[in-house]
């Protein structure tokens, strides 16, 4: 693909100053002028290639166990996205894990995020850097430290779905404080006020305008727990004791095989995620057409 | 309506304040203020911003807990009551427009939360008042900035509450749609005839709407009275800057004779009636509004029985049209502001030398142990 010509042998200094000739303008202009949208597409095509790759696969008929090459074109992966037994259970277990991370970090970061933004109180900024550490603390060393705690609190026969929600709720903890705290922040106090004027209760405070205004930040924030607690791996690893979760699942198929199937499941969740982001914007933008 | 009774709505009445202070730590934001609003009239709590007047607005709204005194509204305590208790509505500076509802819906906000479940006449008949009927469907992020304050308004109001509260209404607003909704603002409190009492630190804006003008400063009431009153007869320094502008001429009080106060000042007698002069002797300001001094070529015959002060040169003279504001320079150094209406006169050039004088009766006397730069630069700071 070429996208510039090369310059003429002999191009004047400035065209446009010589009146005889007609105007031409030089390749750099064109240069500058296009720069910003090449830049963008690059950036994009680096962006999206892999996952564009994921869809591509998942119609691979692959030749043996590995499905890396392309062979032929073929429906077989997604008429059976079950590979084996093991893969759709791990799948399944990574799905509950992660609904439940989210609903109680979500519910839980939610609280803390008002408690941060809304009350003055002695530790708070001590609080607001111990929230951070859960974020910039090597997940490495959080899985190997949570390991640690659950052999010496409740014994190294109790590692399972239980520790690994534990420990998945743990790190998604600090990424919904900080998402659902920014929304609050950014939210006008004098708004509660106004509905504490016009006679609504604390609660009614509460349901008719807070909460539908941090609403979009609880949401994203759940949406970012989740997504968090799919694809963990190395924490996970750590406190799954001899459970398999998806992403271990893919980590250990690598030794043994790669069917297509871990393909479809891929292009499955990028499917649904673009679908929930599409459908918001729908949904806002048909609110905001509504006069 | 059970709704009015939880209110406390019915029993109508005054709006009293009784010894109502306010600390924020070891700041004392209101102090003791006693004060009583009557029902029905416009009300302007007018000073400097951080004179308490919008801590003093939130207490009566409930939003702010008073460290002392109480709030009566006609023979209820209302002290206690939480703000949603209150038969008490704010339009806030910001206007606060709630924006996840649309105009219908921010309108219905108060009528909704009482349990009232009929709302459509009511809200219809309210866009009607602020003649904004036509956009019940439009979000407030898609009005202009005097409609988003008509909503607002329109939002306190249709809850009929026994005062309307304005926190700095129009400050968000620019010159022009300032004057109109002032004059519209007036227009409805008369219309539905309610207490309003309203918040600001713009002495023009106090002046055009409201009956009664408190003016505030550090927490206590400098002054109250009606606007002319304040204008024509200011009873502090603070008062005769911040409301208006004034010469002030500190002086000594010679003598009263009768209802006529005599005073010295820079060497020259001038006189004041008595019912105008707030001290009968020793140190005494003497003030005179711009507008009321006159310049006279020096050596001019004068009108019997003025108030005259001579040797004065015009250090700067503006021509704005209407009229032409003079600094002129006394001998003793002192400037004093004239305001000259454009009847034809001859405007006097920088450097003529004049005599200001004026009718003695349009002048007042303050006590003169007072700072006699009180509330001068206030107002500019506070407008900026």
């Amino acid at each position: 693909m070429t996208t510039t010509t090369a310059p003429p042998a002999a191009s004047t200094p400035s065209g446009a100053a010589d009146p005889g000739r007609p105007y031409r303008r030089s390749p750099l202009t064109w240069i500058r002028e296009h720069l910003l949208a090449a830049i963008t597409v690059v950036v994009f095509v680096f962006m999206l290639a892999p996952n564009a790759v994921i869809l591509w696969m998942s119609f691979n008929q692959p030749i043996g166990k590995f499905d890396y090459d392309w062979n032929r074109f073929s429906l077989s992966a997604w008429k059976n996205p079950c590979a084996t037994n093991e893969m759709c259970h791990s799948l399944g277990l990574s799905v509950e894990i992660g609904l439940i991370a989210t609903l109680v970090s979500t519910a839980l970061g939610t609280m803390i995020a008002f408690a941060m933004v809304r009350h003055r109180f002695k530790a708070r900024s001590g609080i607001n850097s111990l929230l951070f550490l859960p974020m910039a603390a090597p997940e490495v060393v959080m899985g190997a430290t949570l390991t640690a705690l659950f052999f010496n609190t409740i014994g190294p026969g109790s590692l399972g779905f239980w520790t690994i929600t534990i420990a998945h709720i743990v790190f998604c903890l600090s990424y919904v404080v900080v998402t659902v705290k920014s929304r609050l922040a950014g939210m006008d106090p004098t708004l509660e006020r106004a509905a504490q004027d016009l006679y609504a209760t604390p609660l009614q405070t509460f349901m008719k305008v807070t909460l539908p205004l941090v609403a979009p930040g609880i949401g994203a924030a759940a949406l970012l727990a989740f997504a968090l607690s799919v694809d963990d791996y190395i924490i996970t690893a750590f406190t799954a004791g001899n459970m398999e979760t998806f992403p271990m699942y893919i980590w250990g198929s690598v030794q043994r095989a790669y069917p297509a199937q871990i393909d479809v499941i891929g292009s499955l969740m990028l499917i649904c995620t673009m679908a929930i982001i599409a459908l918001s914007q729908i949904l806002g933008r048909a609110r905001n057409a509504r006069r | 309506m059970s709704s009015n009774d939880v209110l406390g709505r019915g029993t109508g009445g005054d709006l009293r304040l009784a010894g109502l202070t306010k600390r924020f730590g070891s700041f004392t934001a209101v102090d003791h203020l006693d004060l009583t609003i009557p029902q029905g009239s416009f009300f302007a709590l007018l000073g400097a911003s951080g004179c308490g007047k919008t801590t003093t607005l939130r207490m009566v709204s409930g939003l702010e807990a008073p460290s002392e005194g109480r709030i009566f509204l006609g023979d209820d305590d209302v002290t206690e009551r939480k703000p949603h208790r209150r038969p008490v509505n704010t339009v806030f500076q910001n206007y606060a427009l709630f924006p996840h509802l649309d105009v219908y819906e921010n309108v219905a906000f108060g009528l909704r939360r009482r349990g009232i479940k009929d709302v459509k006449q009511q809200v219809a008949d309210m866009l009607d008042l602020v003649e904004l009927g036509h956009l019940a469907r439009r979000r407030p992020s898609q009005l202009s900035g005097g409609q988003q304050q008509r909503i607002a308004l329109a939002r306190a109001l249709i809850n009929q509450p026994q005062v309307l509260l304005l926190d700095e209404p129009l400050g968000a607003l620019d010159l022009k749609l300032r004057r109109q909704m002032q004059i519209e603002l007036k227009r409805i409190q008369t219309e539905v005839g309610l207490t309003f009492v309203h918040v600001t630190h713009d002495q023009e804006e106090a002046m055009t709407m409201a009956d009664t003008i408190a003016v505030m400063n550090s927490g206590r009431i400098e002054q109250m009275g009606s606007p002319a009153d304040l204008y024509e007869n200011p009873g502090t320094t603070f008062v005769a800057n911040f409301l208006g502008q004034s010469n002030l001429i500190p002086g000594t009080v010679e003598g009263v004779r009768g209802d006529v106060v005599t005073v010295t000042a820079h060497g020259q007698r001038l006189t004041l009636p008595a019912d105008r002069c707030r001290t009968d002797t020793g140190a005494v300001i003497l003030g005179v509004r711009p507008e009321k001094v006159r310049l006279a070529p020096a050596g001019s015959a004068l009108p019997p029985g003025v108030n005259a002060l001579a040797g004065g040169v015009v250090s700067d003279a503006s021509f704005i049209g209407v009229s032409t504001q003079y600094l002129v320079r006394l001998p003793s150094g002192e400037e004093l502001a004239v305001f000259e209406q454009n009847t034809g006169c001859e405007i006097q050039r920088p450097g003529t030398e004049v005599v200001v004088h004026w009718d003695p009766s349009q002048s007042f006397g303050l006590d003169g142990s007072q700072d006699i730069e009180a509330g001068a630069d206030l107002d500019e700071e506070s407008a900026a």
